[in-house]
């Protein structure tokens, strides 16, 4: 059965990636971009570049106003509607370093910090770095055998000590739904702080954050088919009223003195320096493209795919999958066959995938495995990048048993 | 400087290769060819940091020559290593503070293992040599 993709053409750098025969396959490292995108980079850098927040001149209104537009997007997208305020960040790793430290006064020796097995390093590291600066217990929610977090486990170990519950929607490495309203419900009941890490979870179907109920919802635009060096905060009213700002300089400054300064409240008080302008107007474009598309028909088409790729798999003797994967992705290991004789067989065909840790080293030890294959999908795949895929994966293996 | 002879058999071989299964093929070939290194050797003072796989590399001047000895559990990786060993065993230490490695890779075919974002970790393996050659 063939599964083409009605979105392929609007992003032509998977024609410009077919010539030099490659077959792109890393989606949930970063995506492709689509042509409403360059032409809103083009346009900005081609009509007249100005910083924004900062000049009365017209250029700079025009930036400040196309700027203010990609931020009002956002939030639609994410139907954040008046219950908080959208801060633009350098990434997503960025957006979860300025909660780690801007909400570090809060934190006091043996308080607890929860967060899950599968979490991205993005989503562990300021956490642990953080309960290291101020003493604080970190918690590891553990993992049922289709890689979801386990709520029985949850129930005990989110408690009265916790003070932040920081989780990811979806993982980038096991490709499951992890049971957030229940997680949150849990730290809610304790007056814990909640964090999501929507990364991977942003890319697929649209997000209610009110709905979701979190404090803080985190993704960062690449992922999303937006530009690089972007990511995107999602902070609740009440819980921003809490974070303290991180980084200094620029426009986030309401008064400053040589001695000390007031500062803006958010969203300006938490991006100081120059954001990333064109970035911001590129994502706004991207979410109008995206919201241009029938959202039936992108998540029916993925989870096609997504199919197509686990029948696939499973034809195959001797792999084994990472958990149980729902949609997006799947992750794999081949009996008797080193990862990165793998990869390398597959780099050599043209299939561009990844293999390795994938910035989860604790999740690849918990399976006992120095790494794995990662397959992961877009809206623009269609089956016949998975039959190269599955080709190469065929002629890889039979070189090396 | 001339190539050892292994070296220059190799070199022969691999711009023979026609594609990416032959050279691959080669590259294992080779790889099961390397004398292993013992478990004493495969050890974590001895383990080359940076590689997807796990890499050992041990290295000793014998009478003025260097002698490296290096193993892996992957097979690609093996492999190229293998073809590091034959270009560099034997050489003095002043014969191999000169030799240019990225070009033997690039002989044999095989630059693209060289290049930045790989994460096989032959990058690493150069690395150690030279931190061992100092």
């Amino acid at each position: 059965m063939m599964i083409p993709s009605p979105w392929r053409a609007d992003f032509p750098a998977i024609a410009a990636l077919q010539r030099q025969d490659q077959t792109y396959l890393d989606n949930a490292a970063t995506t492709q971009k689509p042509q409403a995108l360059l032409d809103a980079l083009a346009h900005y850098y081609a009509n007249g570049a100005a910083n924004v927040h900062r000049a009365q001149h017209l250029p700079g209104a025009h930036a400040t106003q196309a700027f203010e537009d990609s931020r009002l997007k956002v939030a639609q997208w994410l139907n954040a509607g008046d219950s908080g305020q959208i801060i633009f960040t350098h990434g997503a790793t960025s957006a979860l370093n300025l909660l780690a430290y801007g909400l570090e006064p809060l934190f006091h020796p043996g308080d607890e910090i929860v967060i899950s097995a599968l979490e991205h390093h993005a989503n562990l590291l300021p956490w642990q770095q953080l309960a290291q600066r101020r003493d604080l217990k970190l918690v590891i929610l553990p993992l049922d055998d289709d890689g979801v977090i386990d709520l029985a486990a949850a129930v005990h170990l989110i408690g009265p000590r916790t003070r932040l519950l920081a989780v990811s929607q979806l993982s980038n490495v096991l490709g499951a739904w992890q049971p957030l309203p229940a997680l949150l419900a849990m730290a809610k009941a304790q007056n814990a702080l909640t964090v999501v890490d929507g990364a991977q979870g942003v890319v697929h179907g649209r997000h209610d954050v009110q709905a979701l109920g979190c404090d803080f919802y985190v993704f960062s635009s690449h992922k999303l088919y937006g530009p690089d060096g972007l990511g995107v905060l999602f902070g609740r009213n009440s819980a921003l009223e809490q974070l303290r700002p991180w980084q200094f300089g620029g426009e986030m400054v309401l008064e400053a003195n040589y001695h000390e300064s007031r500062f803006r409240p958010a969203p300006l008080g938490f991006e100081a320096g120059t954001p990333p302008i064109a970035s911001v107007i590129g994502l706004g474009a991207t979410l109008d493209y995206l919201a241009g598309l029938d959202q039936d028909a992108v998540a029916a088409h993925e989870a096609a795919l997504h199919d197509y790729l686990l029948r696939g798999l499973a034809a195959r003797n001797g792999i084994r999958l990472l958990g149980k994967p729902q949609l997006a992705l799947a992750s794999f290991v081949v009996e008797g066959v080193h990862n990165a004789d793998l990869a390398h067989l597959l780099t050599e065909q043209g299939i561009a995938v990844r293999a390795g840790h994938h910035c989860a080293m604790p999740l690849l030890k918990r399976f006992e495995l120095a790494g794995a294959i990662r397959v992961s999908l877009a809206l623009y795949n269609d089956s016949e990048d998975l039959e190269r895929f599955f080709e190469a994966l065929d002629q890889a293996l039979e070189l090396l048993r | 400087m001339s190539l050892p002879v292994e070296a220059a058999e190799a070199l022969q071989t691999f711009q023979n290769a026609a594609g990416w299964e032959q050279r691959a093929r080669l590259l294992m070939q080779l790889g099961d060819r390397l004398p292993p290194l013992s478990d004493a050797d495969k050890c974590e003072a001895n383990r080359v940091h940076g590689c997807e796989s796990q890499v050992w590399l041990v290295g000793e001047l014998r009478d003025g020559l260097w002698q490296f000895a290096a193993s892996s559990d992957a097979r690609m990786i093996r492999g190229l290593v293998a073809l590091l060993l034959l270009r560099v065993n034997g050489l003095s230490a002043a014969e191999l503070q000169q030799i240019d490695l990225p070009d033997w890779f690039n002989q044999l075919g095989l630059s693209r293992q060289l290049s930045q974002s790989r994460s096989n970790g032959l990058n690493a393996v150069l690395q150690r040599m030279n931190e061992l050659a100092q």
